[in-house]
């Protein structure tokens, strides 16, 4: 190990060496802090898939695949069809959005961004309620306590902090949680992001940070936006493990998670997991991707999707049977159909609606303004 | 309330006193801050509280704005009633992003179902020599942003009573202690503390019959003085202390001015499109007829503060107050 600083000589007068304040005591934690350079995989290995309850994950996890390809399929079609105002689609990323959810217990936390409706649909979230936020017809389509899901966060990384807190909160009053918030490469940059791993870190608060490292935010690429060798790498200046993880290898993203999330439980804190993925699609239905990135990229990123990839794992080992496919394909047929009558209905809008949450209780103001707005409606 | 415990006790004690008792009756009430534990804060208004409820109830955090208001945002997302103290006013700017785009927004965005009970405490103001950075009257900000109550006390009883209101309050709270008046005193009952007003009034603190001067926190002393010199001068001021510049107290307000027709507004913060601004518009639109001169407003001047040596040039005085006072169009 590097000395940092040399060890103070002892006061000739008292023979005491003094004890430099910004000495801290040896970690005790035998989690290793410099990541592996290397994403860890479990797909496209020569490794056989796991015997016993995980074998059942697997197929778990490529039923959630098919379903959630769908889900963002069908979210993208009603977007252009003016039913959502718009929509950051997850395609390519559904490994991430689906482990992220599944590895969660029920009484944990989980903080989304705006891509990541999908992840609330598999915590098992209504999917109409789940993309009220892109819809439009309020900020927040569902009530977070319900399935502990916090509002999908749009300003960048500003969601993390609120993990923090709300795991702190919760070890602070004894309950065993855990929170795993979700943000892009791009939002690393952001203040909030340092901000939450040092406060998460120094507190040792259960949470798991996964940045789903799709390369771009918006058009800047990784590049512009960190010199780090790796975002895992990140960790280590916080004291808080990191690791890398091939983000498109759904059993993989599974696994790091899980053991973040059992680290998390067991009081060893925070860690900082960095998946590799893509987004098959632009930015939001409103972006032009190729203004930004080559064709030969995506169709690259085509051939590591990671739903052809569990798909042809499953297949290799056998655990692919016509079964398990159809009920899939047929329960992803009746989301999408469910998301297309709910979502082609007009949506039930109240103006009083704008005034009733701003306080506990109105402001004399805020009344005043109700009254004048229905008068306004009332008149036309 | 008199009783015979009574004896003279700062503001900054009272401060202290209501921290205390919120902390010992609500054991979801936590505090957050820089240097608020060991140290007692660079005010000492925290000053022993972390001996008497341990280091996490009164916590000293790491040094950053935007994460302690942010986590402080996660803690009430989970049902504690946090209440966190920012150094000084111009060091609240790094969390103004987590006040404004989810602390002030949470409760709205939720249709009422993720409240933000928590108390953001801000020392404000200048009049005490500080160096740049130090002396920010910030209220327009906080007041601009729907979601927010924005409350500063003046007095001993309030800084007790609007205290313990804002960290019962289930919404968030800027509470703005003017920390040119931390040393003022008064005379109470720290046991029995006096029953204070809600949140959302404003207190007649003088009653007058010439004019009315308008105003809060650390420019209430001063208009105080105003009115007394005014008396000299044949002019019988009423002062109006808002105490809570959000809920605005419209009622209050206008039925003094619609008394006296006349208007002013005092304040320290600067005057184009800060409080006054948004006072004097809403006394025209509300009280027209019963004016007698327009609305003028006493307020520091349109720069950033000034430096410690130069303050004196910047801040309202009685003489400027009697001046905006002498300007109401007596003769017409
Ligand atoms: C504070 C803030 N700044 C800017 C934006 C606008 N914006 C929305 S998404 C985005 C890119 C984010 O990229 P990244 O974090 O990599 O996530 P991705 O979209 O790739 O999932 C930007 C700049 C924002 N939402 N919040
Ligand atoms: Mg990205």
């Amino acid at each position: 190990m590097t000395v940092l600083h040399e060890p103070p000589t002892p006061s000739p007068t008292t023979g005491q060496a003094p004890v430099p304040p910004w000495r801290r005591p040896p970690r005790t934690d035998p989690a290793p802090l410099l990541p592996e350079t290397e994403p860890y995989h479990r797909l496209g290995t020569d490794r056989e898939p796991p015997e016993g309850p995980d074998r059942a994950l697997w197929r778990t996890l490529h039923r959630h695949l098919v379903l959630g390809r769908r889900y963002n399929q069908q979210a993208t079609a009603l977007t252009r069809q003016g039913r959502l105002a718009v929509y950051p689609s997850s395609t390519g990323q559904e490994a991430c959005q689906i482990a992220a959810a599944l590895v969660l217990a029920e009484q944990d936390w989980l903080f989304p961004s705006y891509r990541d409706t999908l992840a609330t649909v598999a915590r098992g979230l209504d999917p109409v309620a789940a993309l009220g936020l892109l819809r439009g017809d309020w900020h927040t389509g569902y009530d977070p306590h319900t399935h502990r899901i916090a509002p999908l966060a749009t300003p960048l990384a500003t969601q993390l902090p609120h993990a923090v807190g709300l795991a702190h909160a919760a070890r602070l009053k004894g309950d065993d949680v855990v929170a795993l918030a979700m943000v892009g490469d791009g939002g690393t940059s952001e203040g909030d992001f340092h901000e939450a791993l040092n406060f998460a870190a120094v507190w040792q608060a259960p949470v798991v940070f996964l940045v789903q490292n799709n390369g771009f935010a918006i058009s800047v690429p990784l590049a512009r936006q960190t010199a780090a060798p790796t975002i895992a790498h990140k960790a280590v200046g916080y004291g808080m493990p990191g690791r890398l993880v091939d983000g498109n290898d759904a059993p993989a993203v599974y696994e790091v998670l899980a053991d973040a999330v059992r680290r998390a439980r067991a009081g060893g804190g925070p860690t900082l997991v960095e998946a590799l993925t893509y987004r098959l699609d632009a930015h939001t239905n409103a972006d032009d991707a190729t203004r930004y990135r080559e064709d030969a990229e995506v169709a690259a990123w085509r051939e590591h999707d990671p739903l052809p990839l569990l798909t042809g794992a499953l297949e290799r080992h056998g655990l692919l049977d016509e079964d398990h496919a159809r009920q899939a394909r047929d329960a992803a047929e009746e989301l999408a159909a469910g998301m297309r009558a709910r979502l082609n209905a007009e949506p039930v809008l109240d103006p009083d609606d704008l005034f009733a949450h701003v306080y506990a209780r109105p402001t004399p103001q805020l009344t005043e303004q109700a009254a004048r707005l229905r008068q306004e409606a009332a008149a036309r | 309330m008199t009783s015979t415990a009574a004896r003279s006790v700062s503001l900054a004690e009272a401060l202290r006193r209501a921290l205390r008792d919120a902390l010992a009756e609500d054991p979801t009430v936590h505090l957050l801050g820089e240097d608020i534990g060991t140290l007692g804060g660079v005010f000492r208004i925290t000053d022993g509280l972390a001996a008497e409820f341990g280091p996490e109830r009164c916590a000293d955090t790491p040094l950053a704005e935007a994460g302690i208001l942010g986590t402080a945002t996660g803690m009430a997302m989970y049902g504690l009633r946090p209440v966190v103290e920012m150094q000084f006013d111009a060091f609240a700017y790094p969390a103004f992003e987590q006040l404004v785009s989810h602390v002030a927004r949470m409760r709205n965005r939720t249709r009422g179902a993720m409240p933000m009970p928590l108390t953001i405490r801000i020392p404000y103001g200048g009049g005490i020599g500080g160096v740049e950075h130090h002396s920010d009257s910030s209220e327009a900000y906080y007041m601009a942003t729907p979601g927010l109550h924005v409350v500063t006390p003046a007095t001993v009883a309030d800084a007790y009573g609007l205290l313990r209101q804002a960290i019962a309050s289930d919404d968030p709270v800027v509470f703005l202690e003017p920390k040119r008046l931390y040393w003022s005193k008064d005379t109470v009952d720290p046991d029995a503390p006096p029953d204070v007003p809600p949140l959302g009034r404003a207190v007649v603190r003088r009653p007058g019959t010439s004019a009315t001067l308008i105003t809060y926190g650390p420019s209430l002393p001063l208009c105080l003085a105003a009115a007394e010199e005014a008396r000299g001068r044949g002019w019988d001021l009423g002062v109006v202390d808002l105490r809570t510049l959000v809920p605005f107290d419209d009622a209050t307000v206008c039925a003094e001015v619609r008394r006296t027709g006349r208007a002013v507004v005092v304040h320290e913060a600067a005057g184009f499109a800060g409080p006054g601004a948004e006072i004097a518009a809403r006394i025209t639109e509300r009280c027209f007829h019963h004016l007698a001169a327009p609305v003028l407003r006493v307020t520091g001047h349109d720069i950033p503060y000034p430096p410690p040596l130069l303050e004196r040039h910047h801040l309202p005085d009685t003489a400027r107050i009697l001046d905006a006072v002498a300007r109401l169009q007596w003769e017409e």
